[in-house]
């Protein structure tokens, strides 16, 4: 087609026209594009770099290492072991339920296990490690690393563990670790973002619980770069945590050993203290159990066993446990009523087996009576009518003042759980807390600890070091911080009249050195090992009249969770004191029969540094005490850790 | 250029029409190229096989084609361009009813062993299609109702098509293309303003019918909307890419963070890094000074062809190189503005950069055209 040149040129200047138009328009755009630039990259760099970053940059932490626990000679009571546990990477590994299924032919794993890891695995992006299962023996672990070829994505991997070498023997005092719980979580108001890590293990109760800020170290960090579905691409830089803070306690392990040993299956406990210290040597609670079934986390058969289990294993006796204190508490009775100017030592009070008080007849535990008595023999013999008669003189007051002096009903501040402080009553308790005035039958029977009166082993053993002493000696079980000594508690003086204090001493040595005392069959004949105590037992039930009549006259008559509570307290060498120890075993009878026997043998042994010596031990009764000991000794082997890790069920 | 023009000036013919290639368009589409390459090495993380090698090879065999296209003479290609729109029109009836689904959209059509996109071929046809017509149409009558009717309806007709498939972008780039090939014809200002009310009243209409039977967008497509409007919306959600694009953007600073140093796009925060937002890796790694030289390549292909254009006598073949640059105006315009949170998502390449064969391709068959009509521009016989 030909055009006239005319309309050609027409056509070429509109176009040229038109074109400079939509091209002006065009670098207009193209400048604002510029200037979008300039803002988003210029103006605003920055906050964009800051973003960039926050999307790259991720911060894991690292646990630190968490302290251990020392025993006074520097026996590890509380350490960090490896741990091998199976990790599964799903990229790697393939079809997850298949890979289960090979490892389980190699280690022991339950259905109920495969299902929960394969749900955990799925649960995650593919490429992150997911532990399988955990506290692996090294003979596991070497048998699924042998077969590591045939099964990609599945490794053994290293890592630490709460590992408590002497089981059962600090299990209360020390206590255990475990992963953290929700509730563990809802209790802190701003949680560590540690505890957030998965099988982070904290201190569930006793020592490792109370101490926790110690032991457990502040957390290291290591910055890495991720990438948007948040694997790891490399490691920025890292910075170690502080471990946790080692802990040496005042306790002694072959001490506390022997001394829960000696409890046997019972279910009792023994307090060990060095009376000018305060230092608590051996806190035992029988029956015990292992702490490590609980790091490795119990089973539900194992810990239906524990709950269930009328003798308490789980519960620290020591401190948890308050019992009427019974005879023992005579000893406060006794230096209220002398303190308070309302006893002499030459008075004598004559005990026929009974007493009446306004019209209510109250019973010495000797029925035929022990005749004319000072507070001496009256302390040896156990007699309940002096101190009847005593407790009308002084009053509830003075003994309830006594008492608290002696250290009763207070509570310790000890790094452990669940510390009980017992009950002193006074008038106001009683008035506050059971709505009824203190009548004068209330302090009859708090005279011989019993009534309203609930002392721990703990706190009898500071009212034992205390008399041994004449000083407020308190409690202590944490000997240093990181080999930082802990500063002594101060010890000071009571003030108790030196006379009357002597007169209460000769009363305790009485106890355990007079043919009359209670505690004669428990007499030490080393004279430099010498020990004044103190029986008691301690009413639970009365014999009731059907009882009675049904010819129960005896406690090992009645069943076991009816019989008296028998506790024994004392100090040891006599003449210089050092130890105070006390017993309580619960429902144990006779505190003579059932609790100075083994207080004897344990303030033996603390006196002698291991072992009872035999020579101690009146001559007729060597080769029973010799055969007993061997049998314990055997039982807790030398004062090295039996360590196997795991066995696992 | 008829038979009769062609005796009375000349052209040049056989080897000698190497010598006239326009060689400094082939000089800046190389640039922009190599731009390309770079930044597919680096969003790669420095593997030269995954997309930066295969990208050159397809650039090498655009290139061929594009001389191939540029040596024939410019009278073909006008004879051809009713032919091409018609096969085009054909192709994009074929895609709607035979058509495969590729990434949720019809866009593709199996031939064979031969998997072509019509829609890619619509963009250089159409404007084909409208320089032939407006080169044929009496200049008097460009703005005449009738005619402007009949050129509307060749480049809705595509546009419409394209859309259903469904690929907002590309129809937005037909319609683009097209509407510019009118605009340089003469078509009075008057039927633009117009359009530019209907769009706005299109625009209520497209959003009023969110959540009716008639819905006129796909709601993958509205919720690229929702997150170019509010992007803080829902981070994680359909905004997350754009959010993430601005953050590679942004954080690229005056100079950028350095070559394959960009966090966003080598730890994959960026989205489709390689292909839509190769610019944010391209902004992030080389800062400002980076975009704005890719952006200067861009304009001075643009620049090259209007010149390349004035220097035309021929209607058809300024038409043509003026609706060719138009296009790769709104190519790179529409990508840039999206990936600076100027436009929402619509899924445009950026060209010759992106990763992808098929727009490439198209885009220098486009400059191939150019070129022959720069080649065969009758010259005075010396």
């Amino acid at each position: 087609m030909k055009r006239p040149p005319k309309d050609n040129e027409e056509s070429a200047r509109r176009i040229s026209r038109r074109a400079a138009l939509l091209g002006g328009a065009q670098l207009v755009f193209a400048g604002a594009l510029v200037l979008r630039m300039r803002s988003l990259q210029l103006g605003q760099a920055e906050e964009f770099r800051l973003l960039a970053d926050e999307n790259r940059i991720n911060i894991r932490l690292l646990p630190p290492a968490r302290g251990t626990i020392l025993d006074r000679s520097g026996l590890v009571l509380a350490s960090n072991v490896q741990n091998y546990r199976i990790v599964l990477v799903r990229e790697d590994a393939g079809a997850p339920r298949a890979a289960l299924e090979r490892l389980a032919e190699l280690i022991p794993l339950t259905e109920e296990e495969i299902e929960r890891a394969e749900r955990e695995i799925m649960r995650h992006r593919p490429f992150v490690p997911v532990t399988i299962v955990d506290q692996l023996n090294w003979e596991e672990v070497a048998r699924v690393a042998a077969n590591a070829p045939a099964m990609p994505g599945i490794t053994p991997e290293v890592g630490w563990t709460r590992f408590y070498p002497f089981g059962a023997e600090f299990a209360h005092s020390v206590g255990y670790v475990g992963p953290v719980s929700e509730r563990d979580l809802e209790a802190l108001e701003s949680p560590d973002p540690l505890l957030m890590i998965p099988r982070f293990q904290i201190g569930k109760i006793g020592i490792e619980r109370e101490m926790e800020d110690d032991l457990r170290g502040s957390a290291g960090h290591r910055r890495i770069e991720v990438n948007a579905v948040g694997r790891e691409m490399r490691e920025l830089d890292r910075q170690e945590g502080d471990a946790g803070a080692n802990l040496q306690l005042t306790l002694d392990r072959s001490l506390q050993a022997f001394a829960l040993a000696r409890l046997g299956d019972q279910s009792a406990a023994a307090v060990v203290m060095e009376v000018q210290t305060g230092n608590v040597l051996a806190m035992a609670s029988a029956p015990s159990f292992d702490p490590n079934l609980f790091v490795r986390g119990i089973s539900v058969a194992d810990y239906a066993g524990l709950r269930d289990n009328e003798y308490r294993p789980m519960s620290n006796k020591a401190v948890q446990g308050a019992y009427p204190p019974g005879s023992t508490f005579k000893i406060v009775t006794a230096m209220a009523a002398f303190e308070g100017g309302f006893a002499t030592q030459d008075e004598r009070v004559f005990c026929p087996g009974h007493i009446e008080i306004s019209g209510r007849r109250f019973h010495c535990w000797n029925r035929g009576g022990h005749g004319r008595v000072n507070v001496t023999s009256a302390l040896a013999e156990s007699c309940d009518v002096y101190f009847y008669e005593m407790a009308q003189r002084t009053g509830i007051d003075r003994i309830n003042a006594m008492a608290e002096r002696m250290g009763l009903g207070l509570r310790y501040d000890l790094p452990l759980s669940g510390i009980s402080s017992g009950l002193n009553p006074s008038r106001e308790w009683k008035r506050d807390r059971r709505g009824a005035e203190w009548v004068v039958g209330d302090t009859i029977n708090a005279s011989i600890g019993q009534g309203f009166v609930l002392s721990t082993p703990l706190q009898l053993a500071v009212m034992t070091a205390r008399i041994a002493t004449n000083r407020a000696i308190l409690p202590r079980l944490v000997h240093s911080i990181n080999d930082i000594e802990q500063p002594q508690p101060e010890h000071p003086p009571l003030g108790l009249n030196p006379v009357h204090l002597a007169m209460v001493q000769r009363g305790m040595f009485e106890v355990s050195n007079s043919q009359r005392g209670t505690a004669y069959a428990s007499r030490i004949v080393d004279e430099a090992m010498r020990m004044s105590g103190k029986t008691g037992s301690s009413q639970v039930f009365s014999i009731t009249a059907a009882e009675r009549a049904s010819g129960i006259r005896r406690q090992d008559q009645l069943p076991w969770n009816r019989r008296d509570h028998a506790l024994f307290v004392c100090y040891a060498p006599e003449s210089a004191p050092r130890y105070a120890v006390s017993i309580v075993v619960e429902h144990g009878g006779g505190g003579s029969s059932a609790a100075a026997p083994i207080a004897r043998d344990i303030i033996l042994a603390a006196q002698n540094g291991g072992l009872p010596p035999v020579e101690a031990y009146p001559a007729p009764q060597r080769n029973r005490i010799e055969s007993m000991i061997r049998t314990i000794s055997d039982q807790i082997g030398p004062a090295v850790a039996a360590s196997s890790l795991r066995g696992r069920a | 250029m008829s038979y009769l023009e062609y005796h009375v000036k000349r052209s040049p013919t056989g080897l000698s029409k190497v010598l006239y290639v326009n060689w400094a368009l082939v000089l800046l589409l190389s640039a922009v190229a190599s731009v390309g390459f770079l930044q597919l090495y680096s969003v790669s993380g420095g593997n030269f096989e995954r997309w930066a090698e295969p990208q050159m090879q397809r650039f090498a065999l655009a290139l061929t084609v594009m001389f191939v296209v540029g040596f024939v003479p410019l009278w073909f290609w006008r004879s051809m361009s009713a032919l091409g729109y018609a096969v085009s029109v054909i192709l994009l009836l074929g895609v709607e009813f035979f058509g495969s689904i590729g990434m949720g959209a019809q866009r593709w059509l199996e031939l064979g062993p031969i998997r072509i996109q019509p829609s890619e071929m619509t963009k250089i046809t159409v404007i084909m299609a409208m320089a032939a017509y407006y080169d044929w149409l009496d200049i008097r009558k460009v703005s005449h109702p009738v005619y402007v009717a009949l050129a509307a309806l060749m480049i809705l007709v595509p546009a419409f098509l394209v859309l259903k498939q469904p690929d907002l972008g590309t129809a937005l780039l037909i319609l683009g293309g097209g509407g510019m090939v009118m605009f340089f014809a003469g078509v009075s200002l008057w039927y633009f303003g117009g359009v530019i009310g209907a769009g706005v009243g299109l625009v209520t209409a497209v959003f009023s019918s969110r959540g009716t039977d008639w819905q006129l967008l796909r709601d993958y497509q509205f919720r690229r909307i929702d997150a170019f409007l509010d992007p803080s919306l829902d981070p994680l959600g359909s905004s997350y890419h754009i959010n993430q694009a601005m953050i590679a953007l942004g954080s690229g600073g005056w100079s950028g963070r350095g070559f394959m140093q960009g966090t966003q796009s080598r730890l994959n925060f960026l989205p489709e890094k390689h292909t839509d937002f190769i610019f944010n890796t391209l902004a992030e790694e080389f800062g400002f000074i980076g975009g704005v030289f890719l952006l200067t390549l861009y304009i001075g292909i643009l620049v090259t062809c209007v010149i390349a254009a004035m220097r035309s006598k021929n209607r058809y073949a300024s038409l043509l190189i003026l609706g060719i640059a138009g296009n790769f105006f709104l190519y790179f315009a529409v990508n840039m503005a999206m990936v600076m949170g100027l436009a929402p998502v619509v899924g445009v390449p950026l060209p010759l950069v992106s990763y992808g064969g098929s727009a490439m391709l198209m885009i220098l068959i486009g400059f191939g055209l150019v070129q022959s009509a720069c080649i065969h521009r009758p010259r005075e016989r010396a």
